[in-house]
């Protein structure tokens, strides 16, 4: 039986160290008693409390023992590795010790900060910190390696955020794979008519930047493509990108648009994606007048020869450039880069799922996006703000937070919709001169220039109704009611409820993940806070980074986000790229995983549970093998292996089971005394 | 001339298998016989305790005893035979991990003897009469072996040199134990005296072995007709060959059976069960619990399937009735 505990490895001498952080820990936990507990366990040379170990003095008072008393092991119990095991590993170093001699035990998150009870916390903190001693007997020497990164980019997603994030790292000299799912880029902004609060035309400073993407010679733009598998790690993904079949040859096609003019469909029959269903377009099409690339597309559904192939292919007649392939199919293309950017946005709330508003049953209840293009001058109505009857609607209510601040559908609040709502209520204003009523809940006008924003609103006649409407309904009660929708509120800055008659509602639909969020999280390999947008390594200290290096994230798949924060995520993101890039070359932590080959015995379970694809089998040798620098040291294989072949650098066996046994004394077992265990079982 | 060799063969709790395999040498026994002196074997020779009892202290070269360890008598023949011996090897899957008689650990020792006394089909015992350690009738006293609550490895009892494992050991690995001991040149104490890369490692089938395998379905040998030629773990049989040490030269893989795992884990592995429960449950291919329960119900007895021989020498040992 192998040993537990240390037998026949020679007593290594160990420094202990444990930090009050300031009240953090020491109002909980009695560090001077573990401080002399933990001096009394074989192998501690020296054993010391300080108040700031993190601190100058503190790493120094390491660095110190160790030259003074020749340590060869430190441990150090404070917060979390996450926070400062480099900054300890960098101190044991310095001092000339190889740093994964040095281990950290937290006893802040996992015991000050958790509990109340101050007896509890200090056997914890006991219980921990001698598994921690325990398990340094076995720790060894390591090396890191130093991987290359690769200096280009992908960047998914090419609205405001995947576009300024694009412009920044390409205009650094780097070079942006930008990949669009849509036939065009620009996103949402793309489909607004004016920027609240300053009432910029949305699309006067979104399509320049457009242009500049397309024209970048940094830049490869790919429309109507997705990412189908990536794998790899920092500095070194590996992506397939699948660009979807538009049936035209992009490098061709200059957008002039004969074709969609030359098609045989004399009118435009089918609801055009862009203007969300409010208009029409034909079965070849451009999305709207600057999309980005400037190239028709057909839809494959609604075409005749897609369908019947007895199409007179008028489209491929009037294109001179002969740009129009129907056989094509779609296309692969594999990229190697460093470092990516998820910038994949929102989708908006379905106002379906709240019927009380009557989205879907009343012709004449919108949602705030369908408004946006309707006043935009490139809309579906060119810009007028009508009623399904064509006229000019006299009163309008914007109903605020549908789909946020509500039990029942998201309870996070969409950040956006109050400011977008003052600038819907001012251009609806302004376009039919109709009396606006806004309801809301609570106004939310933070940010620079928003809250005068809301002051002018107010001096420009709209009506401001504090209660969240209960109801959209067509039941006249009243004369002045029929024919109109009539909004039931409580009002509760009056306290009466009212029911307000309107000819047209708006539904201030909130921000949601988009629905395949979460494949795009698997696929890339980070994580999703409970409502469904991708994680961020510290809300923050780390608001644009993952827990997986090389993998960023900016604009609102992150969280709700007006346009100004999305665009400074995105440079933020853009420059933890560059960051990445301009330091050439990334440090690989060494708790790799290695196969013995001596003992592999080719059994293959180990290959394909790699979330890394770093394991291979050689057919030469029939043997597994494990390809460092693509280890990320997850341990799945270790822990797979069934003849334990495979091992991993910090997370050894007898490592494990030092830890564990050292753990396991509070409650009086001895792993290394099961024998005495077992006489106890014979005789009962 | 010198003085052979002795050595000595005993058993505990086994079925005689091990026995047996000692008798597979076929002409190599003489060999053997030729080379030592074999000064105990009650199975095969008359010999009496009080025959060893006398004999010096270390005065046999080595001792192959065979069986796990449950009853007081087995203990004393054990402690006995190891001051006698100076090389003492736990021969067969029983004294080496506890084997089948360990799965009895799976019940409490009041729950085997109400079964085997009382409850199991050809009893009739309407006295209830169970055995007793001591029964005094009159002026005489009768005695009889103490059963433990438990079964136990070889090791468990007292201290052994080397293991020799297998149900049985095959007399190839016999033969070269034998003939190692001979040449003095012993490895280091506690060598499981057998190779120690697993199974897959000389397995026919290790080339029809899928490097994506994952698992759908599980079966059993009577429920499908399996192909002679393609490795087991990919037709949905549990084959304990993964975690299970090489030296055997397959041979239940030879007899299109899987392996059981009776040569117990490698030197790096602490608990064979827990291996191959690992190894095969990370590679199931359904994601949800229920779809995942499904599967694992395909196995009826997971302790007899993963730790047929192992139980005794496993982290889990035996089922500790909650008022123990």
């Amino acid at each position: 039986m192998s040993t537990f505990n240390g037998n026949g490895q020679s007593i290594p001498k160990i420094g202990f160290y444990i930090c009050h952080c300031g009240h953090n820990i020491a109002s909980m936990v009695d560090v001077d008693k573990v401080q002399k507990y933990t001096a009394s366990l074989p192998g501690v040379t020296v054993s010391r409390d300080y108040k700031y170990m993190c601190s100058d003095p503190g790493q120094e008072l390491i660095q110190k023992d160790i030259k003074e008393f020749g340590l060869n092991r430190i441990v150090v119990a404070s917060c979390s590795p996450l926070l400062h095991e480099h900054t300890f590993r960098v101190a044991t170093e310095k001092a000339g010790l190889n740093p994964y001699f040095f281990h950290m035990v937290n006893i802040r998150e996992n015991v000050s900060w958790v509990t109340g009870d101050k007896e509890a916390a200090t056997d914890k903190a006991i219980d921990l910190v001698r598994a921690a001693i325990q398990r340094v007997f076995f720790h060894k020497p390591l090396v890191k390696k130093e991987v290359p990164i690769n200096p280009d980019v992908l960047i998914l997603g090419g609205g405001i955020a995947g576009i300024h994030a694009a412009l920044t790292i390409a205009n650094a000299g780097k070079k942006v794979y930008l990949v669009e799912r849509e036939p065009t880029i620009g996103g949402h902004m793309a489909m607004f008519d004016k920027t609240f609060p300053t009432l910029d035309c949305a699309a006067c400073i979104l399509t320049p930047k457009m242009s500049a993407v397309k024209n970048h010679p940094n830049i490869t733009l790919w429309s109507y493509s997705e990412v189908e598998k990536i794998e790899g790690f920092v500095g070194n993904y590996r992506a397939t990108i699948k660009r979807k079949p538009r049936y035209v040859i992009e490098e061709l096609c200059v957008g002039c648009m004969d074709c969609i003019d030359a098609c045989i469909y004399k009118e435009a029959k089918y609801p055009d994606e862009f203007n969300l269903g409010m208009s029409k377009r034909k079965p070849i099409y451009i999305p709207f007048p600057q999309a980005t690339p400037q190239v028709v597309l057909f839809d494959p559904d609604t075409c005749i020869d897609f369908k019947s192939h007895r199409c007179k292919k008028t489209c491929i007649e009037a294109c001179d450039r002969d740009a129009i392939d129907l056989k094509q199919t779609a296309k692969y293309e594999e990229i190697n880069i460093g470092s990516v950017i998820l910038a994949t946005g929102f989708k908006t709330y379905d106002a379906k799922f709240a019927p009380q508003y009557g989205y879907g049953r009343f012709p004449n209840v919108f949602t705030s996006l369908e408004l946006e293009r309707m006043v935009n001058a490139s809309g579906p109505t060119s810009g007028e703000v009508l009623t399904k009857e064509g006229k000019k609607p006299k009163s309008v209510g914007i109903v605020h937070c549908v789909g946020s601040r509500d039990e029942k559908s998201n309870k996070w609040c969409s950040k956006v919709c109050c400011m977008y709502s003052l600038k819907l209520a001012h251009l609806i204003k302004e376009h039919t001169g109709a009396e606006v009523y806004n309801f809301y809940i609570d106004m939310r006008t933070p940010g620079k220039g928003y809250e005068e924003f809301y002051d002018k609103l107010m001096n420009e006649g709209v009506h401001f109704i504090r209660g969240r409407v209960a109801e959209v309904t067509d039941w006249a009660l009243a004369a002045e009611e029929e024919n109109k929708l009539t909004i039931r509120v409580e009002d509760t800055l009056v306290g009466v409820v009212r029911r307000i008659p309107v000819d047209m509602v708006v539904l201030s639909v909130g921000l949601e993940p988009r629905e395949d969020a979460s494949d795009v999280r698997r696929m890339f390999n980070i994580s999703c806070s409970n409502e469904g947008f991708f994680l961020e390594r510290h809300p923050k200290l780390a608001p644009v980074s993952t827990f997986t290096d090389g993998i960023f994230i900016a604009g609102a798949c992150q969280g709700p986000k007006d346009i100004p924060d999305s665009v400074a995520q995105a440079g933020a993101a853009a420059a933890e790229v560059l960051s990445l890039i301009c330091a050439g070359t990334i440090e690989l932590e060494p708790n790799t995983a290695s196969i013995t080959e001596e003992f592999c015995s080719g059994c293959k379970s180990c290959i394909p549970l790699c979330p890394y694809s770093a394991i291979s089998f050689k057919e030469d040798t029939k043997k597994a093998y494990i390809n460092e620098a693509l280890c990320k040291g997850c341990g799945t294989c270790v822990a797979a292996c069934p003849s334990g072949s495979i091992i991993q650098n910090l997370f050894e066996d007898e490592q494990i089971f030092g830890e564990i046994e050292g753990l396991l004394r509070f409650a009086g077992i001895d792993l290394a005394g099961s024998e005495t265990k077992g006489k106890e079982l014979e005789h009962a | 001339m010198p003085e052979k060799p002795k050595i000595a063969f005993y058993w505990c709790a086994s079925c005689g298998g091990c026995e047996e395999s000692v008798v597979d040498l076929a002409e190599d026994i003489l060999m053997v016989a030729d080379a030592v002196d074999i000064v105990f074997w009650p199975v095969a020779m008359d010999f009496k305790k009080t025959d060893v009892e006398t004999m010096e202290d270390g005065s046999i070269l080595a001792t192959m005893l065979n069986g796990a360890i449950r009853t007081s008598e087995q203990e004393e023949m054990a402690r006995l035979i190891r001051r006698k011996s100076k090389i003492l090897i736990a021969y067969g899957s029983c004294a080496h991990m506890g084997g089948i008689p360990a799965l009895a650990n799976e019940f409490e020792r009041s729950e085997i003897l109400k079964y085997a006394y009382e409850d199991a089909p050809s009893v009739i015992n309407s006295q209830h009469t169970y055995p007793e350690a001591v029964y005094q009738d009159k002026s005489r006293k009768i005695t009889l072996p103490v059963f433990r609550n438990i079964v136990r490895t070889l090791d468990q009892v007292v201290d052994v040199d080397y293991y020799l494992p297998g149900c049985p050991p095959t007399p190839k690995l016999l033969k070269q134990a034998v003939l190692t001991l001979l040449s003095g040149k012993l490895p280091p104490k506690g060598t499981v005296l057998a190779p120690d890369s697993a199974l897959c490692e000389e397995c026919p089938r290790k080339e029809s072995k899928p490097a994506d395998l994952s698992f759908e379905h599980f079966t059993r040998p009577h429920m499908i007709l399996s192909d002679p030629e393609k490795c087991l773990l990919a037709q949905g049989l549990i084959c304990m060959g993964p975690a299970t040490r090489a030296g055997c030269e397959a041979l239940c893989i030879n007899g299109n059976m899987p392996c059981s795992g009776c040569f117990g884990p490698t030197s790096r592995v602490k608990d064979q069960g827990a291996k191959i429960l690992s190894s095969i449950c990370s590679n199931i291919e359904a994601k949800t619990e229920i779809a995942i329960d499904r599967v694992l119900d395909e196995i009826p007895d997971p302790v007899g399937t993963f730790y047929r021989y192992g139980l005794a020498a496993s982290m889990l040992r035996k089922k500790i009735a909650e008022e123990v």
